[in-house]
């Protein structure tokens, strides 16, 4: 129901669509997304006025790399939608939507921080979670579980142990 | 609730003394319950811009996620909101069974949403209790905190334990309530019906209280949206925005209750709605406790649900059933699913992605304070120094669910 308006309204401009689990799911291209973004926020009959969430989904093995996902949700019309935009390397970024929502903003700070995909545009993209000097992207699959890298440098207990204070 | 007109603010103080102070609060400070650093640039007492910085619990839980088995996420679901891990464990779990196609028996729904609103109530109480005492209501902190005594005596009663419960299973929960479950919620809310009483007194018209709460931190219904405010936050702003009504999940559809709203969206509406909201879950457990089904607590599925002990220890299909689920874990069928449950803070969200083999591929947590500390800046600047106690707290931002 809502998927068919969605191709009816935006034709091409949606790459893929399927409905699963009670969910429904675009794709769109990565150099419409901001337009076909500020329709579905701004149209009368999509009003998602409420971005519930942003993150990233890496795959690997596939070309582009990067599913970057949004959560859609619309508090008039009580409708969700789930919408994914591809992006890969070199330089994985999609266009920032924080001039469409407020959410944005730590949202994508989180998932730049998180999967180094730049987001165009947004005033403000620092790491959130992990501090400055932290090196990598730790969701990103190829990131090694076990990699540490402490901020003092850790001085094992057992080789040096601690004298007793006087 | 109106009130008196003398009890407005005087919000036109021209004190500014023309001088920028930069100072960095936190990110440990005896005053904000969890680790956060506010980089603040003062006029006098005035915010005039207020960075935020959180991470300083990230441990990295939605890689950790992609380690184990679907079952072996329960334990770190428990550590994100710990004020109400059992919402946590049911979000997760509606997430997986919707991957799975399969939906928990009917006892089992009711005993999660039982056990989920006495975590909710569980939850404001330590809100209420810790920003009360944070603006100098100590007392009431102490009363809070003895009323979430009898509610923890009730958690551990239900799922053996009392913080970190991981109580739920995809298709199931771990252990039955007990039997006189129903007497023990009726002796805690008798002593909860008086606390609540006490507290509502000390606080609601209290002139002090209202002077640190009113006017303070407002954030209307418009930019609350734009902001991703759910759940308190959001309805103190006048939506009356529920997951738990817009969204129903477990058996909430058959439960009488109403979503407290406030009209202002500060912190005194949104300590209001927060009290208001346990007299509802007090509601929906009394109602689900009358109306609780018998029958079987999980699912009859060995793809699914660990066969009881006896079975395991007293035949070799038990055996290897019990082997192959611990070992290979669950084979959640390649798919997606974005889960909503109402945490006490608002829109707990599960983006769950499973490639079909028994470990997740992506875990993914919608934290409602995540969203809430995105707006605090915006909600202290221009007001006092000391406000931003105030104001965190009614955030009520929880660190293992924020920095995850």
């Amino acid at each position: 129901m809502l998927l068919d308006q969605l191709k009816e309204r935006f034709g091409a401009d949606i790459v893929a669509a399927d409905s699963a689990r009670g969910e429904e799911t675009i794709v769109i291209a990565r150099e419409r997304a901001l337009g076909l973004m500020r329709a579905l926020r701004d149209e009368e009959a999509f009003a998602f006025d409420f971005l519930a969430d942003l993150t990233a989904v890496d795959w690997p093995a596939r070309a582009p790399r990067f599913d970057v996902v949004y959560h859609l949700h619309s508090l008039k019309r009580g409708h969700r939608l789930r919408v994914k935009i591809a992006t890969g390397e070199p330089a994985a970024s999609v266009h920032s939507v924080v001039g469409l929502w407020k959410s944005a903003d730590w949202l994508e700070r989180e998932c730049y921080d998180m999967f180094g995909i730049r987001f165009e545009g947004h005033p403000d993209l620092r790491r959130i979670l992990m501090y400055d000097s932290f090196e990598g992207h730790p969701l990103r699959k190829d990131y090694p579980v076990g990699r540490r890298q402490p901020i003092v440098p850790e001085i094992d207990p057992i080789l040096n142990p601690r004298r007793p204070s006087r | 609730m109106a009130l008196p007109a003398r009890w407005s603010k005087n919000a036109e103080v021209t004190d500014s003394t023309g001088e920028v102070m930069e100072i960095q609060m936190g990110p440990s400070h005896p005053a904000s319950h969890g680790t956060i650093k506010f980089n603040l640039k003062l006029d006098g007492e005035r915010i005039i811009d207020c960075d935020v910085e959180i991470g300083y619990l990230h441990r990295g839980f939605e890689k950790m996620c992609e380690q184990g088995t679907w079952t072996q996420c329960f334990p770190y679901t428990d550590r994100l909101n710990y004020a109400s891990p059992c919402i946590n464990n049911v979000g997760f779990a509606l997430a997986v069974e919707r991957l799975l196609g399969v939906t928990a028996p009917e006892r089992c729904q009711y005993a999660r949403v039982i056990m989920s609103e006495v975590h909710r109530l569980a939850d404001h109480l330590t809100c209420l209790g810790m920003a009360a005492g944070e603006v100098g209501a100590q007392s009431v902190m102490f009363y809070t905190m003895e009323a979430r005594e009898f509610l923890y005596d009730l958690v551990e009663a239900g799922t053996g334990a009392r913080l970190t419960v991981s109580w739920c299973r995809a298709g199931g929960i771990a252990r039955d309530l007990p039997a006189d479950l129903g007497a023990r919620i009726a002796l805690a809310f008798s002593h909860l019906d008086g606390i609540l009483s006490d507290c509502d007194k000390l606080l609601s018209r209290n002139r002090v209280f209202i002077d640190r709460m009113a006017d303070i931190g407002v954030m209307a219904a418009d930019e609350a949206i734009s902001y991703g405010l759910s759940g308190p936050l959001l309805r103190a702003a006048g939506v009356a925005y529920d997951v738990r009504k817009a969204h129903p999940y477990l058996v909430y559809d058959r439960f009488e209750f109403e979503v407290p709203t406030g009209n202002k969206g500060d912190n005194y509406d949104r300590f209001n709605v927060r009290f208001q909201e346990m007299y509802q879950s007090k509601r929906i457990i009394e109602q689900a406790m009358r109306t609780l089904p018998e029958g079987p607590i999980a699912l009859d599925d060995p793809r699914i649900v660990l066969p009881p002990k006896d079975r395991v220890y007293n035949s070799i299909e038990g055996l290897m059933n019990h082997f192959k689920l611990i070992i290979e874990g669950i084979k959640v069928p390649a798919g997606e699913v974005y889960q909503a449950v109402e945490g006490a803070n608002g829109e707990l969200g599960f983006y769950v992605v499973s490639d079909g083999s028994g470990r997740p591929y992506r875990v993914r947590v919608r934290p409602p304070c995540f969203f809430g500390m995105g707006a605090l800046s915006r909600m202290l600047v221009g007001h006092m120094i000391a406000d931003i106690v105030a104001t965190f707290g009614m955030i009520n931002m929880i660190g293992g669910e924020c920095d995850r």
